[in-house]
């Protein structure tokens, strides 16, 4: 029996190994559905689209479908079904603006900026091999 | 405001509707053959330091039946913003990207290395020694906590202590309970993704709350010994997968020893004394008890440090 989970982070890595060493060969997006074929510990293997098979880590995943532009349809279905979520619902971008117009001596761009800050996974390779550093990998 | 004390009245009594209904859903799951099967695959790998099967099932039902990652996000963003403000950025763009590469690979080893938009680190300009982590993976760490770290591998060991902190989710604990349940509340009631102006009011007040509760927590009274030797040992796991020596984390805490003023604002009130983590940590770590690291790790530390 496939299992079909979703996507519930900006974007998560599709590795080529079920290690946080392994080479990512793609990256999926919020909301893609994923058919699990096999797992292994923490990481399940997927091949979405049929090709590009690899490892995502199971905390990129959610067991409910997740639905980014829900239409009236999917409005009426989410309400009654469990197995089904919309994005951005609760705590959202309207909430922090909300929070922001409450709170203006709360500046946020430092956090912004912090966020821009991200390391490839070539940098995190290098990073490791130049340091002489023996990876043990897992997780 | 009579109208939002009654509509919150009814929140609080429809939240205990809720709250019982997770627990029945959690029990039928646990004795439901198939989702069992899947629940129980899912924790053995989410969670495999849990102490028991039972508190690491609640843990991870309690996050999927919550708050979403995205809805994580959106506190972790706020509760960063919060901390930020409180102690002040250090603009040292080489110490801050060194930071990011070392605490960026370790979040990259732990148990839960996907949050919704990523794990960040930021310097914050104080001679106090603290660091904090939002439930989002914004890690934050002072000029005095720096000061603490040697090597590297010291470095690894107050980020990687940080990363156990949101792979276990302490920051979300520290938010009262019926505040996560008035929220899923609101957000049941509503079947529409773009929410009234009066539902924003509510729902705004609840998070405001929530950021209160976890910033009150993490600045001012600290999480419990238990949680931090969570954190601990998750840094021992993390730093071990990695490739640094987790007895970095030990020798760090013994330089931390000596510079915390016992009666001061910093660590030494909102953690456990680095003495009963370092004894906690000894029955942790085993092998090598004295790191050594490259000449290579030395040179892009002190490169990376020189000015904090």
């Amino acid at each position: 029996m496939t299992k079909t989970m979703t996507v519930q982070v900006k974007q998560c890595q599709l590795r080529s190994k079920p290690t946080f060493l392994g080479k990512v060969v793609k990256k999926l997006d919020y909301g893609e559905r994923v058919e699990i074929e096999k797992e292994e510990n923490s990481w399940v293997n997927v091949s979405p689209g049929g090709k590009n098979a690899g490892w995502v880590h199971i905390s990129a995943l959610s067991e409910k479908e997740i639905i980014l532009n829900p239409n009236s349809q999917d409005i009426k279905e989410a309400a009654s079904n469990d197995e089904i979520a919309l994005a951005g619902k609760g705590f959202n971008k309207q909430v922090e603006k909300k929070f922001r117009q409450d709170n203006k001596s709360i500046d946020f761009s430092w956090v912004d900026k912090m966020e821009k800050i991200v390391v490839s996974q070539n940098e995190i390779q290098n990073f490791i091999s130049q340091g002489g550093i023996k990876a043990k990998g897992g997780a | 405001m009579l109208n939002k004390y009654t509509r919150r009245d009814f929140l609080n009594y429809a939240g205990k509707i809720s709250l019982a209904g997770t627990g029945a859903y959690a029990l039928t799951s646990l004795v439901n053959g198939c989702v069992s099967a899947d629940v129980a695959s899912t924790l053995s790998q989410v969670a495999q330091h849990s102490d028991s099967i039972i508190k690491s099932g609640t843990a991870v039902m309690k996050a999927m039946e919550d708050f979403t990652p995205e809805q994580e996000y959106y506190i972790g963003r706020t509760v960063g913003a919060v901390v930020v403000n409180k102690y002040k950025p250090y603009n040292d763009n080489s110490a801050n990207q060194y930071i990011n590469v070392v605490g960026q690979t370790l979040a990259q080893a732990s148990s839960l290395p996907e949050t919704f938009n990523g794990y960040h680190m930021l310097i914050l300009d104080s001679p106090e020694i603290n660091a904090f982590a939002t439930p989002a993976g914004h890690i934050f760490v002072t000029r005095g906590m720096l000061g603490c770290c040697r090597n590297e591998g010291e470095l690894a060991a107050v980020l990687a202590h940080e990363v156990g902190h949101v792979e276990n989710r302490h920051g979300i604990d520290a938010i009262e309970k019926s505040r996560v349940t008035d929220a899923v509340t609101i957000i049941g009631l509503e079947a529409t993704k773009t929410f009234a102006d009066s539902d924003i009011a509510d729902l705004t007040a609840i998070f405001e709350d929530s950021i209160n509760d976890i910033t009150t927590t993490m600045i001012n009274n600290g999480y419990s010994r238990s949680f931090e030797r969570e954190a601990d040992k998750s840094a021992v796991t993390i730093m071990e997968r990695v490739g640094y020596n987790p007895a970095s984390l030990i020798a760090m805490l013994e330089v931390m020893d000596s510079r915390l003023k016992p009666e001061g604002v910093d660590f030494a009130k909102t953690h456990p004394s680095p003495q009963s983590r370092i004894e906690d940590l000894s029955k942790m770590v085993s092998g090598n008890k004295k790191p050594s690291f490259t000449s290579v790790q030395e040179k892009r530390f002190q490169a990376a440090m020189k000015n904090v």
